[in-house]
Formats: structure tokens, C-alpha cells, sequence
């Protein structure tokens, strides 16, 4: 297995790896082990983790680029990637679709007369391939690769800003997403609405990981470190654990005061609610506070699993949304008992590490032939620079 | 003739019985669903001994039998109104159509509050909403918009959202709009009638078998059933509850 570079970061890869699996996880519908995923105690989920990693190790990995190799080379790797994502989202298309086609044929009852409305779009696959293909129409639970090539494609220039200039990349962003939820811009998608996630308002997160790994991090290491930081982060995890509390036991609800509600709601994951954003800022800084880069564990075989698939978050994030597909469609077909759901979910898990084992063994042998393209330094990150 | 007639009494009896238990399970099974707001205009109308309600939905509050008979949660919210309300006159009307998005059925609302009255509109949306993929946020402002003016007309409101389809669930993402229902109930201190819940609790449980693929309706019969005399409770205690509820009354 090909160790990492002794700079990186391995807790970046262990809470990626960690958010590939809560979102794989989230998107078994139905699923008992969902109770275990961070969006059932708090405001944000782990397609914060996930967005925010990704702003950081793509600044990491393309920033060093950008300083050696050059503007053009480093923008051009990073269009490539995007690419790459393209190209893996609509192989996830052709899975789902082939899918919903099956249960659309097999399916029958007459309680669901109306549910059974999502399988129009089947009776017009000219105009629906080309809207998916346009990544306007985009089925359910497939809306976070299209939010990220959208980042990945609007990053070349983002980079060389924020290798000049980093508060003023910092800036642009926020300005970006304050405009954005004044004016309301989002893109269209088809057959009606916008994108699920909102890419001129999740792009705050992406920047600001990427702002925090050129440095912005070290910036603000005092206030990061500061007990008073941890105390209101802690007040502000409570806090969001009660109000999430009442949505669940709605008795609760009355000791939310009306104002705080009218203030509060609705919290919008499509444009990326400030209480959701502050929510993972307040996670992220316990977690950086309680657990330094240096720790122990990180170099032991306990968290290994979760890190290797933190270190190939593209193929291994495909491969979990392809797998909560066919999760689902065993547990509708064989079995949907609380036993199958857990087993299911473990086995997912065991597929997506033994996966991400193998693309490192690939890139392992593929690294030592001789016929392999010379890298550039720093090109065994490229895998993760997602 | 003797032990013919007892024999067909028994399996009646035992029919019946069965029948009764399998009715109580799914009440059991469904959990606490009750309001957590009160329904002043319903207990006044029930005071004056005469209850309009009208339900306003898409595809999912419609349901006929195999003789082509009105078998849908309306017709035994009715029905159970009746029995649970003796004295008062109770009509339910129905409003469903199916493929109509929220805003479609807002737009229709000034119609209907005409022509029924209503003290009570039952307002079961949001699949539709999914399948379409409107806006949640648009979908949020319709059923406040949908709120003020059900208010303005003096009548309360019962959020329905949608249901629980195992089925399909992997492929219509449903949250949203399940969100934007809960957001919109607490806010605007509505009832929300958890339907998802309640028939993800029956399948959990095994009270219904929603997996399983059919032709006939005798599983969707059962549920349409079920969910009217819930529904029917929880009108009732939501109107228990309206005195109290200070904050639930504008």
C-alpha cells in the first residue's frame, strides 16, 4: 500500500473517508444505521465534511501545482478532474436509470398510483438523457457530483487568486454567496426548480477550506486553539442538538420561542444556511482541538480503513452512492428486516474499503512500472485531490 | 341446519374479531399522532353541530374499490367523524386531482373555501412537488401563502404530507418537502398529520405489507382506512385542544 506524503494531512483523509461513509449511509433510505449519522444531532451533514475536505486538499494539491509547474499546467489538471467527475456522474446516471426501469416494470399497486409518477420520465429518454447529460436533470441523491465539477471548474482562477491575494479570494466568496441569497441565483434544473445544492452558495465552503489550507488555518490558529472558541462552539452543538431534538419529539417545539422560529426557519441546505455552515465550523473546530495532526492513531490500522477511503474520495464516493442503490433494491427485494439493513450497511462499508484498498495496491504497481508517466511531485495526492 | 349456523356464526365472530384487531393494531402501531396544535374553528363548528371539512389533495387521496365505490382516507374520516360526533352533521368534501402540485391546489383554494365553507381543510400535498422537482423554498411560501389564506376564510388547517413508499423511496427524495411541511406547521402553529411516519411505522411493524406488488386494493384499502380514523382523531383532539392552545387561534 502506498503511504502517503509525510506533509499531508491524514486527518483530512480520515473525516472524508468518515463522511463517504455517512453519505453513503444517508442515502439507504429506511435505513436503522442512519440513526448514527451526524445529520440527526445538528444542522449540517456530511456533504459539509466532504465539500470543505475537498476545498482543502484540491487548494493543497493544486496550489503546490500552480507554484511549480505553472498557472496553466495546474489549471489544466484541475479541468481535467472535473472531467473526470463529469464522466463518473453520468456512469452513475446509466446505473440508476437501468434501476428505476426495472422497478418501473416490476413494480405494481394501486396505493402508489401517484408515487409511480417518478417514472415518467422514462416515456421521454430524448429529451431527459440530454437534461441529465446537461446535469440539469439530476434523480435523487445525485446532486453532490454536480455541485463539485461546477467547483472544480470555476477553481483555476479561484487558486491563482488565492495564491496572490487570499483575503481577497476569501472576500469574493463571501460576496459571492451574500449576493446569491439577495438575489436568489441558483441554476436551473429540469423538469423544474434549481440545483438541490446551490453552487454560488456552497462554493463558500469549498473556498474556505481551500483558503484554510493556504494558510488561513495557521492565520487563525489563536482563535482556533482558544478554550472561549471551544466553549461557544460546544454552546452552539447543544444548541443545534434541541432544536434538531424538536423536530423529532415535536412536543418540544414549544419551548422554541416564536421569534427565535421565525428567525431561525426554514434552514436551507439548497444555499447553504449560515446556522448549517457555523454548525460544521463548530464541529470542525472541537475536532481540530481534540485531535492534533500528530496523533498516534492516525498512523495505526484501527482508523486505516476509513483513511484509504478518504485518499480516493472520487471513486470511492461513486461507488457508495452506486451501493446505496443496490442496498435498497436487495432490501425491497429479499428482506428490508432491521438485521438486513445493518448487514447491508456493513457490507457496503467493507466493499468501499476493500475498494479503496485496491486502487492504492493499482497505484502502487502502476507508480513503480517503468512505462508510468514521470510525475510531478506530489502527483500520488492527485488521487485524493478531490 | 344446527351446527351449519353455529359454524358460520363462529367464522363471522372470528372474522370480525380478526378484523376489529387488525383495525386496532394499525392505531396501535401507527404511535402518537397526535395534534400539537389545537383546531379552534373545528370546535367551533362542532359546537354548532355542523362540521364541513374539505380535503384538498393529488393522486394519493383518491382510492376506488373494485366496484368503482369511493374507498379513499376521506370517505372513513367521515364516516368516523359521524360516529365519533352524533348529533353533529358532518360533510367531508374531497378536492383531489391527481399530479397537482401545491401551488396548483393554492390557486384553487378562494374555490373551494366558496363553495364548501370549510372549517377544516385537510391539505395533503407534496409528492407531486417531488416528482416535478419544484422548488422546495417555492413550495414553502405556497403553503404559508395557503395558510393566510385558509385563515383569512376562518378555517383551521391539517398538514398531510406524503406517503411512505419503500418502493420508490431510493428514487424521489422526498425530505424536502417533508421539511418544508414540518417547517411550515411549526411556524404557522398548523396541524401536521404524519403520514410518512405513521405508514413507515405500519410497514416497520408488519401491520401492512408495503413492498409487495398487487393488483387489487385490498392492501391500499386497509390503509386509505386506517389513515381516515387517525385522521379523524386527531381532528377531534385537535379540537379538545383548541381552548388551551392561546397561541394557535390567529
Amino acid at each position: 500500500m502506498l503511504l502517503p506524503k509525510p506533509d499531508r494531512d491524514l486527518r483530512l483523509d480520515l473525516f472524508r473517508g468518515l463522511a463517504l461513509w455517512l453519505i453513503f449511509l444517508d442515502h439507504i433510505p429506511s435505513n436503522i444505521v442512519n440513526w448514527l449519522t451526524i445529520r440527526n444531532y445538528g444542522f449540517s451533514d456530511a456533504t459539509e465534511i466532504f465539500v470543505f475536505i475537498s476545498g482543502y486538499t484540491a487548494a493543497f494539491v493544486y496550489g503546490r501545482a500552480m507554484r511549480e509547474q505553472g498557472t496553466l499546467v495546474a489549471g489544466a489538471r484541475i479541468l481535467k478532474r472535473a472531467w473526470q467527475v463529469y464522466v463518473a456522474h453520468i456512469f452513475l446516471f446509466a446505473i440508476y436509470t437501468a434501476e428505476i426501469s426495472y422497478v418501473a416494470h416490476s413494480f405494481e399497486n394501486p396505493l402508489y398510483r401517484e408515487e409511480m409518477g417518478i417514472f415518467d420520465f422514462l416515456q421521454q429518454p430524448d429529451i431527459t438523457l440530454a437534461q441529465a447529460m446537461l446535469l440539469k436533470f439530476k434523480p435523487a441523491n445525485m446532486d453532490v457530483l454536480p455541485l463539485y465539477i461546477v467547483l472544480l471548474a470555476g477553481f483555476p482562477p479561484l487558486l491563482w487568486l488565492l495564491l496572490r491575494t487570499p483575503a481577497v479570494a476569501l472576500g469574493a466568496s463571501v460576496s459571492l454567496y451574500a449576493l446569491t441569497l439577495y438575489f436568489e441565483w441558483n441554476i436551473p434544473a429540469y423538469p423544474n426548480g434549481n440545483w438541490v445544492f446551490n453552487p454560488f452558495a456552497w462554493q463558500l465552503l469549498f473556498v474556505f477550506g481551500a483558503w484554510c489550507a493556504l494558510g488561513g488555518a495557521k492565520r487563525l490558529s489563536a482563535i482556533i486553539r482558544s478554550p472561549i472558541t471551544a466553549a461557544v462552539a460546544i454552546g452552539y452543538l447543544a444548541f443545534a442538538f434541541f432544536i434538531v431534538l424538536t423536530w423529532y419529539l415535536p412536543g418540544l417545539s414549544a419551548l422554541v420561542p416564536q421569534w427565535l422560529e421565525d428567525w431561525m426557519y426554514p434552514i436551507d441546505k439548497t444555499n447553504l444556511d449560515v446556522l448549517r455552515f457555523l454548525h460544521f465550523v463548530s464541529l470542525a473546530v472541537l475536532t481540530v482541538q481534540l485531535i492534533p495532526q500528530d496523533w498516534p492513531l492516525l498512523r495505526s490500522r484501527w482508523l486505516r480503513p476509513a483513511i484509504v477511503c478518504g485518499q480516493h474520495s472520487l471513486e470511492i464516493f461513486c461507488l457508495g452512492v452506486f451501493l446505496s442503490f443496490a442496498a435498497h433494491f436487495a432490501m425491497v427485494e429479499i428482506n428490508q428486516g432491521v438485521a438486513m439493513q445493518i448487514g447491508m450497511s456493513l457490507l457496503g462499508i467493507v466493499i468501499m474499503v476493500a475498494t479503496a484498498a485496491l486502487i492504492s495496491w493499482y497505484k502502487g504497481i502502476e507508480g513503480r512500472s517503468p512505462r508510468s508517466r514521470p510525475g510531478p511531485p506530489g502527483a500520488t495526492l492527485v488521487g485524493g485531490g478531490v | 341446519m344446527r351446527p351449519i349456523v353455529v359454524a358460520l356464526l363462529c367464522a363471522a365472530l372470528s372474522a370480525g374479531m380478526a378484523l376489529a384487531k387488525e383495525g386496532n393494531e394499525c392505531i396501535v402501531a401507527a404511535g402518537s399522532v397526535g395534534p400539537d396544535f389545537g383546531l379552534p374553528h373545528v370546535a367551533q363548528a362542532i359546537s354548532k353541530n355542523k362540521l364541513d371539512v374539505a380535503v384538498i389533495g393529488s393522486a394519493s387521496s383518491e382510492l376506488n374499490g373494485p366496484a368503482g365505490t369511493n374507498i379513499a382516507y376521506p370517505t372513513w374520516l367521515e364516516a368516523t367523524l359521524r360516529e365519533l360526533l352524533p348529533g353533529v352533521t358532518v360533510k367531508v368534501s374531497t378536492y383531489a386531482r391527481a399530479r397537482e402540485t401545491a401551488a396548483e391546489m393554492e390557486a384553487k383554494l378562494p374555490r373551494i373555501i366558496s363553495e364548501s365553507t370549510p372549517a377544516l381543510v385537510i391539505w395533503q400535498t407534496g409528492t407531486a412537488d417531488a416528482i416535478r422537482g419544484v422548488d422546495p423554498e417555492e413550495f414553502r411560501a405556497v403553503l404559508d401563502d395557503g395558510v393566510d389564506k385558509l385563515r383569512a376564510a376562518d378555517a383551521d388547517v391539517v398538514f398531510m404530507n406524503m406517503q411512505y413508499s419503500p418502493r420508490t423511496e431510493a428514487m424521489l427524495a422526498v425530505a424536502a418537502y417533508a421539511d418544508a411541511m414540518r417547517f411550515v406547521a411549526l411556524k404557522r402553529e398548523a396541524v401536521l398529520f404524519d403520514r410518512f411516519n405513521i405508514m413507515r411505522r405500519w410497514n416497520e411493524s408488519g401491520v401492512f405489507d408495503l413492498y409487495g406488488a398487487t393488483r387489487t386494493t385490498n392492501v391500499a384499502e386497509r390503509v386509505h382506512d386506517c389513515l381516515g380514523r387517525l385522521l379523524a382523531d386527531v381532528v377531534i383532539a385537535g379540537a379538545k385542544l383548541a381552548p388551551v392552545a392561546s397561541k394557535g387561534t390567529e
